[in-house]
């Protein structure tokens, strides 16, 4: 059947795998035909992913992707890649000045050095192929806006749109597309630890012009596009998902 | 930890409000400026200076500057 967007004999690398966006882009990849590597800290629900995963020849991993010494072994177990999807991110909501060295080393350390040591580890080991594409997910914030206590983590993200620049054309002679998706607010686990409450969530809804957040699934399709044929000549850009809300 | 001190805490994160105003049944709600930061900041405060983790559910089911105190006493 004609489909451009078809991820079949690709094999896709996925971080976060074990809850929300990252869980959502694992099944939906593995739907569309391609071989998966997923990775997650917490065991148990990385294996929930993985069982929902269809086809076969699927791999899983779980690492702590804060310790270099994890990433070391990541990237030696992983097999040669078509894709990779930057999913594993944390949120820490704190007034700027409640911020200090902690929160910048904890927050910067896994939304933006675990991708690019991994990045940079995954290129000098040639696990990345020629005409692969590599896609992170970013935030509205940090790139279009920000949030109460969201300074260090709109700064990772806009590190990474930053980042995603430069790594397009480092990467463009070996034909490796690099982009960004950067999505609004999306239900999942990002802030169940409680620090803002379901009410104030409730609240922020009546701020999207479609009146509701995002599914996970609608930030995973627009994950496949970028990482199948459709998008083979986009490189270095960043695809907002927002349901309107940085309109207004 | 004492009342007073905690109250003091509480007063310092607000800019335009006096620091006189602040009581222990102070409705923090009913304070003209009171947002979701100040009660993020709260939540960091009680961190910062009682090592407690607050939720936003906790401060959601406080109406006084007390109420608040309590549950950081409690979950000391
Ligand atoms: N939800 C939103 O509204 C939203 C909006 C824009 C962008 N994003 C971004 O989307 C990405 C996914 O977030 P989500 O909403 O799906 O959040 P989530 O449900 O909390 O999932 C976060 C994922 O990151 C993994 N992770 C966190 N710390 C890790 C570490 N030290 N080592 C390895 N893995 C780690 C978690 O693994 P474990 O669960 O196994 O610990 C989990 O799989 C993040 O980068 C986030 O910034 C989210």
């Amino acid at each position: 059947m004609y489909n451009p967007f078809s991820l079949k004999d690709k094999t896709v690398f996925i971080t976060g795998a074990s809850s929300g966006i990252g869980k959502a882009v694992a099944i939906e990849c593995s739907r569309m035909g391609s071989r998966l590597c997923i990775t997650g800290r917490n065991a148990e629900r990385l294996n929930e992913t993985y069982m929902q995963l269809e086809g076969s020849g699927h791999l899983q991993l779980v690492a702590d992707l804060q310790s270099e010494d994890a990433i070391r072994s990541v990237v030696d177990r992983v097999p040669v890649l078509d894709g990779i999807v930057y999913c594993a991110g944390i949120a820490r909501p704190l007034p700027f000045q409640f911020t200090g060295k902690e929160t910048l080393e904890e927050v910067m350390g896994i939304n933006f050095n675990s991708p690019v040591i991994l990045s940079q580890l995954l290129l000098e080991n040639k696990k990345i192929k020629k005409g692969a594409s590599i896609v992170f997910i970013s935030s509205v914030s940090g790139v279009f806006c920000s949030s109460a206590g969201g300074s260090i983590y709109s700064a990772s993200k806009g590190a990474i749109n930053g980042l995603v620049k430069g790594m397009a054309l480092d990467l463009a002679p070996k034909m490796i597309r690099v982009n960004t998706v950067n999505p609004g607010m999306i239900d999942t686990n990002i802030f169940s630890e409680g620090t803002i409450t379901q009410e104030q969530l409730t609240e922020d809804i009546k701020r999207y012009p479609l009146k509701r957040f995002g599914k996970p699934e609608e930030v995973a399709y627009s994950v496949i596009y970028l990482l199948s044929d459709a998008s083979s000549w986009v490189t270095g850009s960043s695809l907002l998902i927002d349901g309107g809300f940085t309109l207004l | 930890m004492e009342l007073i001190n905690f109250v003091k805490d509480f007063a310092e994160l607000f800019e335009e409000t006096d620091a006189n105003f602040f009581k222990p049944s102070t409705k923090f709600r009913d304070i003209e400026e009171w947002s979701s930061l100040v009660a993020l900041s709260v939540i960091a405060m009680a961190f910062v200076k009682y090592k407690v983790r607050l939720s936003g559910d906790d401060i959601r089911k406080s109406l006084t500057i007390e109420d608040i105190f309590n549950i950081v006493k409690a979950k000391q």
